[in-house]
């Protein structure tokens, strides 16, 4: 026990001195840490595939003013040049400028994985809340899902855009109808566990509507692991447009994908390797950047299932 | 015990339905005439009516669906636009290259992964762990294809260890055989391995917290038989199903390692199908494949099943 003397000049009685000995200070006094650097600390998977993420969003926005030629414009004289000081990635067997073309390629990939993810999720939210909250519809929207899920996601991804020729719209929605079967059951298994709650029979009890539980008690605390699943859902639809773009049947040949480029260097792979080498590096520094920020946020947001796997 | 592995049986029926389902639904929204196409440049209306009519194109969905049920059923899968020739064939013809890479990819992956995975979780934390733990996320975001150019490049073009390309079936003998394999496999082993790393790894952790593991530590078991034992044992369900439901993303892999290793596979079939709109050649092999994911998952959860007791379904 310490006291406090407000004055230091006052002159302690002698009891006082007696209750206050000069002890060294039990709390150690702290630097006050900066919070980003404490969140750093404490999330570093998060803040790295973040940054990432983030030095390839800035490419694929910037991509006009980082690029060093026209990614489409032919230079027949200037075909299949390797890498050096003036074609940083070489050039095609077009004559095109590779480090351009897969600067604007990464505009494709960001776009496709972003807008499959939302796309993905929205659907599969919706399904798994359907499913989820109607006792009837669930047996009949589970199997469907499990159908759904037997078929490989690529399959179902290059069946779809063999019916409808490849946009990048298309692709979006056949890579969005691929993937929101995982979505539509992580959420269709959270409502089952969240609605048992007692908050929610509490709400049920104080008469709140069906689509106001839903919307106030039951997603928001889904949310965390929507969260985790769209990410990884990015992730792999990134892949999975370079995958469809690769073989020739994703994005069309006109728009730059990486993906593309490397549908185009695979003739050539065996003796100008690094066709397919620059959009192959991009195309994983993307993918491992989304995949860290998923696991970062798994480990944030649901720290129970993260000590685990 | 009958009666359980009867009802899982059962359970697959409906998702056979929804994938026949989805198959023909396909063909139903495919742009283009196939009566047309078949007829050729030069036929007059009245012959495309008549071969129309001869394939039942003009009959409605219901019947046409049903009457292709029990084509599928009785092994028949249609022509192909192109050749002619039968789908079911054509399939049959390249299934030995497909099960050959995915069976070589099966027994690369289980016999690295688990044991990884257990070795991870009995140093949860070590730096072996971590680099099981990061070895995993970087398999997960290396694409098939990166990952299939990056070792041809390295073991085949730059080393000449292997063939770049092709494949050899096993009647030239075993050494080129599984020389053309062996890329194609570790390729498509990549992700699946950190797939099963992982799950490894986490049902490990849950086994090894248990009271039995203490137990059997306790009463001074070697480290050895108290790991691989008591808790692999009881940490082999979840294993065993993410061996079953990889086989899906097994698939897809197998569709693009084909075609990086221009391995003459159901994949590459799909593929060219693909590039060339030949919509019976993809149904077949999307309903063939999914068929076998199914009859997978359904082979591993009745053998588990009779394995483990306590299991029921």
């Amino acid at each position: 026990m310490t006291v406090i003397i407000d004055d230091p000049h006052e002159i302690a009685t002698p009891a006082q001195l007696i209750v206050a000995p000069d002890l060294p200070p039990l709390i150690l006094s702290r630097r006050p840490t900066h919070p980003l650097l404490t969140f750093t600390r404490r999330n570093p998977t998060i803040v790295m595939g973040g940054l990432l993420l983030a030095v390839i969003v800035v490419i694929a926005v910037l991509a006009p003013w980082l690029s060093t030629a026209d990614p489409q414009a032919l230079a027949p004289a200037r075909r299949v040049r390797p890498p050096s000081a003036h074609d940083w990635f070489g050039t095609d067997d077009l004559g095109r400028d590779v480090y351009s073309r897969v600067i604007y390629g990464a505009r494709t990939s960001l776009i496709v994985g972003f807008a499959s993810a939302a796309a993905a999720t929205f659907l599969g939210v919706l399904v798994g809340v359907l499913s989820g909250f109607i006792r009837w519809l669930d047996p009949i929207v589970m199997r469907i899902i499990d159908g759904l899920m037997s078929i490989p996601s690529v399959l179902i991804a290059i069946a779809l855009l063999g019916v409808a020729r490849g946009s990048i719209a298309n692709v979006v929605i056949a890579i969005s109808l691929s993937e929101f079967p995982r979505v539509a059951r992580l959420v269709r298994g959270e409502v089952l566990s969240l609605r048992e709650r007692a908050y929610v029979s509490a709400a049920v009890a104080c008469g709140s509507s069906a689509t106001r539980i839903m919307t106030r008690h039951i997603l928001p605390n889904a949310l965390d692991r929507i969260i985790i699943q769209a990410t990884y859902v990015g992730a792999s639809a990134i892949v999975a447009e370079a995958v469809l773009s690769f073989l020739g049947v994703g994005t069309p040949q006109t728009i730059l994908s990486w993906g593309n480029i490397m549908a185009e260097g695979r003739a050539l792979w065996q003796v100008k390797p690094y066709i397919v080498f620059f959009p192959s590096v991009f195309l994983c520094v993307t993918v491992l950047s989304v995949n860290l920020l998923g696991d970062g946020l798994r480990d944030f947001l649901d720290p129970r299932s993260a000590k685990r796997t | 015990m009958g009666l359980f592995v009867l009802r899982r049986i059962l359970v697959t029926i409906p998702m056979m339905a929804v994938v026949a389902l989805f198959v023909f639904g396909l063909l139903y929204l495919a742009p283009g005439d196939p009566a047309a196409m078949i007829a050729g440049d030069q036929a007059t209306p009245a012959q495309i009516e008549n071969i129309r009519s001869s394939l039942g194109l003009d009959r409605p969905f219901v019947v046409r669906f049903v009457s292709w049920i029990i084509g599928v059923v009785h092994g028949d899968l249609g022509n192909s636009l192109f050749s002619g020739q039968s789908v079911a064939s054509m399939i049959v013809q390249r299934i030995p290259a497909t099960l050959s890479v995915m069976g070589l990819t099966l027994i690369i992956s289980i016999s690295l992964a688990v044991p990884l995975g257990v070795v991870a979780a009995s140093r949860q934390g070590s730096w072996l762990d971590r680099a099981v733990s990061a070895f995993a996320v970087l398999g997960f975001s290396l694409p098939v294809f990166v990952l299939g150019y990056i070792l041809a490049y390295v073991f085949a073009l730059q080393l000449g260890w292997f063939p770049v390309q092709g494949y050899a079936p096993s009647s030239q003998g075993f050494g080129p055989y599984i020389g053309h394999l062996l890329l194609p496999a570790v390729t498509l082993s990549g992700g699946y391995i950190a797939l099963i790393t992982r799950i490894s790894r986490s049902a490990m952790l849950d086994a090894l917290s248990q009271d039995y593991v203490r137990t059997a530590k306790a009463k001074g078991l070697p480290r050895r038989t108290v790991l691989f034992v008591h808790a692999l044992k009881n940490a082999a369900l979840p294993i065993v199903s993410i061996i079953g439901i990889g086989v899906a993303a097994l698939i897809g892999g197998a569709v693009v390692t084909e075609t990086v290793f221009g391995i003459p596979g159901l994949g590459r079939l799909v593929v060219d199908a693909l590039l060339r709109r030949d919509y019976p050649i993809i149904q077949g092999v999307v309903l063939v494949s999914s068929f076998a994911y199914i009859a997978v998952n359904l082979g591993v959860d009745i053998l588990y099943m009779l394995l483990d007791p306590r299991i029921s379904y």
